[in-house]
């Protein structure tokens, strides 16, 4: 990549025009459509995308307007968002399976006269909820099917505008108009909108603009060595940060392909053809791909069965040490090579990710041995941490600096500090312009100083310089002495435990940090079968002494893993229980996204929490439970708790994630 | 949702009349004197309590049965006795009460098993899969591959239906129709045993089949809900008689229809 040539680009159609001039014949995107890799060069894309801005231009749409897009990863919805910024308006991505209340929202927020969409569905949808839509003129779609029927007087195929433009172009003026229109956008002109899925209250459109992403994108293209020979697969929403920033900014700026699936459900067999050399997976998809090969390994023969544990026995303790070129015995190396040939090449290659140059998680925390086994596999995996606000790098990891509970060091021309409170608070080259409409919020995530607040507490590791992410930092707490209490930082420890499902910590304005557990039954279950421990329900197996004590070892470890540190060494567990039942959704203990409500627990729970700090060895409790049929019974248990011991604060060698 | 102005796939001539048609299996009367007719591009449904005759309509329709009596005019033939395939080429395609799939085969190998009727070229050609052979081979395979893009099912392409659950084999099954291209379709049950949401599917994908490709179809159905949604007029059997003609509407309240389902008092 030709760093300066990106540098002198201030906007992404100009960045279009430059990709055209440099890679014209490599290609740009890729699509999977009746079967068959459709793949269209740079030259072409542009030749496109200028047809199609000038026929949304002949529609009405005009600078500095809105137009929502709405859909799955298809190229003409990314050329949606390059038309639009080729005339100096704003594209809205919306979640493609938003439902019609959240679509209605952001339309009527962002106050869109057009929308590109992708399909019947989308268009339904909106159709749904026009009476709130009072702006929106015209809508352009992707796919026919099902539409034929409808009236189109104010719907419009795609493929028709860009016809339309097209023929327009044809004429040299209207050629030197579209030239002067994309001479005219400035660095400082808003990019797109990105509404937050709104976890927290009502969802807030983030404003950025051409000049501050390009720099972004730029930074991490050269932290990662991107160049115009990498390709990557669009499968997450479009909407998101995460897709506009990998795969639109980072693929413009860098010139790099960007394939999209046939569809979301194909995605994986999809990776495996094209190869990515450049991957981003949320842990939980992670884990997936994970569960799927070792439910297949399982079905698998004897012998196969016996080289695939032998050789992932290898990469653990050979594979991430190798990764990171540090020593390793002549034998070992060989081991891994032989295992290389067996095992985690056909592996890599079932999963589509044998030419993975660049992998790259974030999100939530990802557990240390899910993210050991893709590293020691040969999978350079790497966290960051980042934020949409941000767009979208904060710290990331460098290679051969990986440690799986930290998310790297502060990224270069990132300025990261933490605040009094232990929020996390940041300056970074792609920083948002502000929310659309709402200048309030913006203001509340501002410090006077021009920080930007991420909400998050974490603190930078002493040892290795890297940041911690421990909590939400409204979700922080203190202990009466005054230590730092991150309930979710701890809880996470925990439930890296196959044997533990669920775990609920207390510590804010108390004098230690105790725990409830629940045990995870499947897990639990067959520990027990080969423990020959007996047990006839949950209840019994849950209050079952050696169940106890599988737990006490779990516990005892987490507690040497947040002694480790001097910030949350005094935040050891002291006390635990194991729960008599299922923390239930039916019951309102957790969410349907399966987030444990803490308070409501603590309330529901309330003679355990006052045995745990009122140091009773053991409390009855009963509660009502609400069966899958809505009826309600009661059930009532003794339940034992365990004291544990608190380990001193001894920093503990460097461990690395393997 | 139908904007205003835009039609209803046009409902227009006969396209298939069975007139006076009886059919037995040795003393057990099938169907007996029953007429009724299918006309161009409408969804027409044939219900009924179980035994009263559905599926030996359909297969007499499609030349699986010879009926004893009466005529059949499909696209204005009449015949009393005509085989399967003839029925095939006429352009009638059908799905079977119990999916009738190859199952060792994938999912794109039995659709386009759906296309052999409308290949030309010889066993030979075919196998050696060179010059005009190849070329036709690729055309069927773009219609199959949109047929596969128009049911949304591109993620089991390549794999063998025989793993595949039941919900997602109908509608490989339906795909297998389709590649006939037909001009009447016959589903038997396209939604028997499934669950609510693949119900919903399905018939979504009858009405977008009834809608894209234009095609008439003629179902059986036992999901009163789903007949009365789906269909424009519906024809009620019970124990070999037409006891009921006419829209969802008119044969809701059909005395003779409710006696049928609910039983009469004796």
């Amino acid at each position: 990549m030709a760093p300066n040539a990106a540098a002198s680009a201030d906007t992404f159609p100009k960045l279009l025009i430059r990709n055209a001039q440099l890679y014209g014949a490599r290609p740009a995107m890729r699509h999977k459509d009746l079967g068959v890799w459709q793949t269209w060069t740079w030259a072409q894309v542009l030749e496109i995308v200028r047809a199609y801005a000038v026929g949304l231009n002949r529609l009405g749409l005009m600078r500095g307007e809105t137009i929502a897009i709405v859909g799955g990863n298809r190229p003409k919805l990314y050329w949606s968002v390059m038309a639009a910024q080729i005339l100096g308006a704003v594209p809205v991505p919306v979640y493609a399976d938003a439902v019609a209340d959240e679509l209605a929202f952001v339309l009527a927020h962002a106050e869109t006269r057009f929308a590109a969409v992708e399909d019947q569905e989308q268009v339904d949808k909106i159709m749904s909820v026009m009476e709130r839509l009072p702006k929106l003129e015209e809508m352009v779609y992707d796919e026919r099917r099902g539409l034929r029927d409808y009236d189109h007087s104010h719907l419009r195929p795609m493929d028709e505008i860009i016809a339309e433009g097209r023929k327009a172009l044809a004429d040299p003026s209207v050629a030197a108009w579209l030239d002067s229109e994309i001479a005219a956008g400035k660095g400082s002109d808003p990019s797109i909108i990105l509404y937050t899925s709104g976890t927290t209250g009502a969802s807030k459109g983030v404003v950025m603009t051409e000049e501050r992403s390009i720099k972004a994108a730029s930074d991490t293209v050269a932290f990662d060595h991107l160049n115009e020979n990498d390709v990557a697969l669009a499968y997450l929403p479009l909407a998101w940060v995460g897709d506009h920033y990998l795969n639109y900014a980072q693929g413009l700026v860098a010139g790099f392909c960007t394939a999209c699936p046939e569809s979301t459900d194909t995605a994986m067999a999809d990776l495996r053809e094209i190869g990515p050399t450049f991957y981003f997976a949320p842990p939980r998809t992670l884990e997936q791909l994970l569960t799927r090969v070792m439910i297949r390994m399982e079905d698998a023969g004897y012998l196969k069965r016996k080289m695939f544990r032998f050789f992932i026995g290898v990469a653990r303790k050979y594979g991430e040490r190798i990764l990171n070129k540090q020593p390793v015995p002549l034998t070992g190396r060989l081991l891994y090579l032989l295992g290389e040939l067996l095992v985690y090449g056909p592996l890599k290659n079932v999963l589509g990710l044998s030419r993975v140059r660049i992998a790259l998680t974030a999100g939530e925390a990802i557990g240390p041995d899910l993210f050991a086994f893709y590293r020691s596999i040969g999978l350079n995996l790497k966290q960051f941490y980042g934020q949409t606000e941000a767009f979208l790098f904060l710290t990331a990891q460098p290679d051969g600096q990986i440690y799986s509970d930290t998310v790297g060091r502060t990224f270069p021309n990132v300025d990261l500090r933490i605040a009094e409170n232990g929020e996390v608070q940041y300056k970074a080259p792609g920083m948002f312009a502000g929310y659309f409409k709402d200048d309030a919020k913006t203001a509340e995530v501002m410090t006077p100083d021009g920080y930007v607040k991420t909400g998050d507490a974490g603190f930078f590791d002493e040892k290795t310089g890297h940041l911690k992410i421990i909590d939400r930092a409204k979700d922080v707490g203190k202990l009466n002495d005054g230590t730092l209490f991150p309930p979710k930082y701890i809880e996470n420890k925990l439930k890296f435990f196959p044997n533990i499902r669920e775990a609920v910590a207390y510590g804010d304005k108390r004098d230690f940090v105790a725990v409830m557990i629940n045990i995870d039954l499947t897990a639990v279950e067959s520990w027990a079968e080969r423990n020959n421990v007996a047990y006839g329900s949950y209840q019994e197996l849950a209050g079952h002494p050696q169940v106890y004590d599988l737990i006490e070892q779990h516990v005892a470890e987490v507690n040497r893993s947040l002694a480790q540190d001097k910030k949350t060494a005094g935040a050891q567990i002291k006390r635990f229980l194991i729960l008599h039942k299922e923390l239930d959704a039916d019951d309102g203990e957790i969410t349907r996204t399966l987030k444990v409500r803490r308070g409501f627990v603590a309330e529901r729970y309330a003679p355990l929490i006052k045995a745990l700090y009122g140091g009773s060895k053991e409390a009855d409790i009963s509660t009502e439970v609400t069966f899958e049929d809505g009826r309600k019974g009661v059930i009532s248990a003794r339940v034992k708790i365990r004291d544990m011991k608190t380990e001193p604060v001894v920093p503990a060698p460097l461990e690395k994630a393997a | 949702m139908r904007a205003p102005g835009g039609s209803e796939v046009a409902v227009g001539d006969v396209l298939l009349s069975v007139e006076s048609v009886s059919l037995s299996f040795g003393g057990v009367n099938a169907v007996s004197d029953v007429s009724f007719d299918i006309r161009k591009g409408e969804i027409r449904a044939i219900i009924g309590p179980n035994g009263a005759g559905k599926t030996s309509m359909l297969n007499v329709i499609n030349g699986f049965y010879q009926p004893q009596q009466g005529r059949i005019t499909f696209k204005g033939e009449t015949r009393t006795k005509m085989r399967p395939y003839e029925a095939a080429r006429g352009g009638i395609a059908r799905t079977f009460q119990n999916v009738a799939l190859f199952r060792g085969m994938t999912a794109l190998d039995n659709i386009m098993a759906g296309r052999s009727l409308k290949m030309t070229k010889g066993f030979v050609w075919q196998l050696l899969r060179y010059g005009p052979a190849m070329a036709e081979e690729v055309a069927h395979r773009r219609r199959v591959e949109e047929i596969i893009d128009f049911l949304k099912i591109q993620e089991i392409r390549r794999t063998p239906v025989g793993r595949l659950p039941y919900g997602l084999q109908k509608r490989v099954e339906l795909g297998r129709a389709l590649a006939m291209e037909p001009e009447l379709l016959l589903l038997d049950e396209p939604m028997a045993g499934m669950n609510m949401e693949e119900k919903e599917d399905m018939s979504r994908f009858v009405l977008d089949v009834n809608d894209h490709y234009g095609t008439t179809i003629a179902l059986i159905e036992h999901d009163m809900g789903v007949v009365m949604d789906l269909s424009d007029r519906v024809v009620v059997l019970d124990h070999g008689i037409k006891i009921a003609d006419g829209t969802p509407d008119e044969v809701k309240n059909n005395q003779a229809v409710i006696e049928a389902y609910l039983g009469v008092a004796h």
